[in-house]
């Protein structure tokens, strides 16, 4: 007992150093590019472009990456996290319902925190969870049973715990919230139980719910004619993964998930607003600026919650601040983020069901393209051209790098009886055997989607990319952890995980030495240079 | 005190939770679900009727991997490893327990009987089939084809026989050959084993493996038929394919 004490002393020590000098005000996070070593929010900073100014790995010594350590964790849930670094702490997210601080430096553990969670959850795919916010000495989690929590930084202690929505009706949380001013902005899941979404802030001290956006109007106001009958009750559009922020108009951009059934729009005729949009909300409010619509009346279940991009560029000569986004539906969409109003699009991977978007940016959906009792084939499959995990952005060359699909479904539609709790699908989808599917890294360009270069893929890769001021681009195919250069495609630099990559990475800096972050498997792995 | 304590009741409550005996329902409403059910996630590999196809007849009183109720609802949510069953994803837990009542349903319709004679679809195998040059059961036999210790388990005896006549049509998941070319010239033409963006592993007919980066591969052809098996249309008569299939049927255990 007494060696045990004795071993433990040094570390717990260490431990409180490390996490004594831990408070992230919200300035630190919107002046994020001040401390290019620290990774202080989801996509590293506001604009969600998942882009690291650190440079000491680049295109010259990839190949000499090597893993520094590794972190297990003792679970047999996929871990999808994206790590948050804070001056040599790193506090991660484990599956189904763990978070952990983390030294940066060594990959020992500082605290755990376990939340108790029902065994009855309803859920479509899985216990996971894909990040958490920091503000403060704070560190917030959403629960996958719906909870939002709030952490003591230093320690791991529960400070709140407020319940968001009831898990037992289909509601749960897998997305890392958003720390905005002296807000924690958090999504929700649970679109294939026929819940009704919405985007929820919470005030960061003490819980008490600020604002909560309700993703489909109720009866009365603006958009509910968009649903037939009572469908708009049971139509999900939820918000599932994090949003970004533009501090200098106060905007939150959320993006909103598949209407409800997924497969079966019988019982839902109309546009079902606000499902698969992208919403610009006031951050202090909670009000609707504007929405803009990618899939209306979407039977295909192409939610569109991906995390989106603020990028600036010029348009026909014309410098613009856009909001830009690689959608599951097959299209890439380029928006004014002021007003919402559609710039350009196109088609990033093959796409059968519309023969193109209109001068709104409407798709213009073509004859028999739904799903049908027998089965309807369409490209891409309900997997999407890309899905939730992060696509990344290069100022410098105006490059967005997105991980795609090109696959085709068998589309199914079934029956839909509602149950709270219940799923509640209306068909399915089945796989496509004619054509062998494959994944590629596609670069393009930001301002109009157009293909630079691709890298193919073996197989789809259901994993995230990010891309650094050393020229590189990172991202996963099946296990394998790999960087290809950012101006050509090429690949550069390899790694076996020997786990299932599904996660997005990050990179940050410790006593002077740059490290890459992924999570394979039940493991995190961290890179470093010989 | 309270450690011991709370101890006890861990082991108490993880007792209690083993012993847990899963009620599967059985009303008719629950029956005519599980089996739509059925038709939509299982019939598939199971067929309409449970009678096995690609996947193992239910048409048993016991099943290997589900000798109770509880291990049935856990294989139909979980899946098996190492097998091509999947877990179900898009079922609730209540779905399950209904899916799994209509299986169990299935275990009291009476057995047919697989036509045949093992014994000499056996001597078939060995003789006039010569099966085992391409194939292997228990470690005996070639390895181009897949290996068939537990193939009557797997597969029912109506996939059996079209596999043997028609192969192209029962290729397993998975089941790829070809042949890799080397740009330093190498050619190796074997069952692809494993393969990623980055590299290939392949391996020959006398058993050799290979492995090949991508980078310093020349090109990796795919023949048309996906299967090198010939078909014993016509090869065998309809009795000995009757009693070859009785003989792959019997193949259940690992000796």
């Amino acid at each position: 007992m007494k060696v045990l004490i004795w071993l433990s002393a040094p570390v717990v020590l260490l431990a409180q150093v490390l996490l004594a000098q831990i408070s992230v005000p919200y300035e630190r996070i919107r002046d994020a590019n001040k401390e290019p070593g620290n990774w202080l929010t989801y996509s590293r900073d506001y604009t969600g472009q998942r882009y690291s100014p650190l440079d000491q790995i680049d295109t010259g010594n990839v190949s000499k990456l090597r893993i520094s350590w590794m972190h297990q964790v003792n679970e047999l849930d996929t871990l999808e996290t994206s790590p948050l670094v804070v001056d040599g702490t790193m506090f991660i997210t484990a599956p189904p319902n763990m978070v952990e601080a983390i030294d940066a430096a060594t990959g020992r553990t500082l605290w755990t925190y376990q939340k108790e969670i029902p065994r009855d959850l309803r859920l479509c795919c899985g216990r996971v969870n894909r990040g958490l916010a920091i503000l403060g000495q704070t560190v917030y989690y959403a629960s996958i049973d719906a909870h939002l929590i709030a952490l003591d930084a230093r320690t791991g202690t529960v400070r709140w715990d407020v319940t968001m929505a009831d898990y037992k009706t289909g509601y749960s949380s897998t997305g890392a919230p958003l720390a905005v001013k002296d807000k924690i902005i958090t999504g929700m899941a649970g679109g294939e139980f026929g819940v009704r979404g919405f985007i929820d802030a919470y005030d960061a001290k003490t819980g008490k719910r600020a604002w909560r956006f309700n993703t489909i109007p109720v009866k009365g106001e603006a958009g509910n004619e968009s649903w037939t009958g009572e469908s708009w009750k049971t139509g999900s559009a939820t918000s599932w993964v994090t949003g970004v922020f533009d501090p200098e108009t106060n905007t939150v951009y959320w993006g909103t998930g598949n209407p409800g059934p997924d497969w079966n729009g019988d019982s839902r005729s109309g546009d079902n607003l606000y499902s698969d949009c992208l919403i610009a909300l006031d951050a202090d409010t909670g009000a609707r600026k504007w929405h803009f619509q990618y899939t209306p009346h979407d039977v295909n279940d192409w939610d569109s919650t991906q995390t989106p991009m603020l990028i600036e560029g010029l348009v026909e000569g014309q410098p613009r601040k856009m909001v830009v986004l690689a959608n599951r539906n097959g299209f890439y969409y380029a928006l004014d983020r002021i007003n919402g109003k559609f710039i350009t699009g196109r088609p990033y991977v093959k796409q059968t069901w519309a023969s193109g978007l209109d001068e709104a940016g409407r798709p213009m959906r073509l004859p028999d393209s739904e799903p049908s009792v027998e089965g309807k084939l369409i490209w891409p499959s309900l997997g999407g051209g890309s899905n939730w995990y992060s696509s990344a952005y290069d100022a410098k060359t105006g490059n967005y790098y997105v991980n795609v699909k090109e696959m085709a479904g068998i589309y199914h539609k079934g029956e839909a009886d509602y149950k709270p709790g219940a799923f509640f699908n209306g068909g399915g989808q089945h796989d496509y055997k004619g054509e062998e599917p494959y994944g590629a890294v596609r670069a393009l360009d930001g301002g109009t989607g157009q293909m630079r270069w691709e890298y193919k893929l073996r197989f789809p890769s259901h994993a995230g990319l990010m891309t650094t001021a050393g020229g590189l681009v990172f991202g996963s195919n099946g296990s394998s952890f790999f960087a290809l250069d950012a101006r050509k495609g090429d690949l550069l630099w390899r790694f076996e995980a020997g786990g299932a990559i599904i996660a997005n990475p990050i990179s940050f800096m410790s006593a002077g030495k740059q490290y890459v972050v992924i999570a394979a498997g039940h493991a995190l792995l961290v890179f470093a240079l010989d | 005190m309270k450690i011991v304590f709370l101890f006890s009741f861990v082991i108490a409550a993880l007792a209690a939770d083993t012993e847990t005996k899963v009620k599967l329902p059985n009303s008719r409403a629950d029956m005519i679900h599980g089996e739509k059910l059925f038709q939509v996630h299982c019939a598939r590999c199971h067929g309409p009727k449970g009678e096995g196809s690609r996947g193992p007849t239910l048409i048993r009183a016991r099943l290997i991997h589900a000798p109770d109720d509880a291990a049935l609802v856990a294989v139909i949510d979980d899946g098996i490893r190492g097998t091509e069953m999947p877990g179900a994803e898009a079922m609730s837990h209540h779905e399950i327990l209904q899916t799994a009542a209509f299986v169990r349903s299935l275990g009291k319709v009476p057995q047919q009987p697989v036509p045949g004679d093992p014994a000499r679809g056996a001597e078939i195998y060995r003789t006039k089939g010569n099966c085992g040059a391409c194939h292997s059961i228990s470690g005996e036999g070639g390895v181009a084809g897949p290996d068939l210790t537990q193939i009557g388990e797997a597969r029912s005896p109506a996939y059996l026989r079209e596999s043997i006549v028609d192969p192209q049509a029962a290729v397993p998941e998975g089941y790829v050959r070809l042949t890799v070319v080397s740009k330093a010239g190498r050619s190796v033409t074997g069952v692809r084993v494993n393969e990623d963006s980055f590299s290939i592993q392949v391996r020959d007919d006398s058993g050799r493996s290979f492995s090949f980066w991508k980078s310093d591969v020349a090109r990796v052809d795919k023949p048309q038929n996906k299967s090198p098996m010939p078909s014993f249309r016509g090869q065998l008569s309809d009795l000995e394919l009757t009693d070859l299939v009785a003989y792959l049927a019997s193949l259940k255990e690992r000796k």
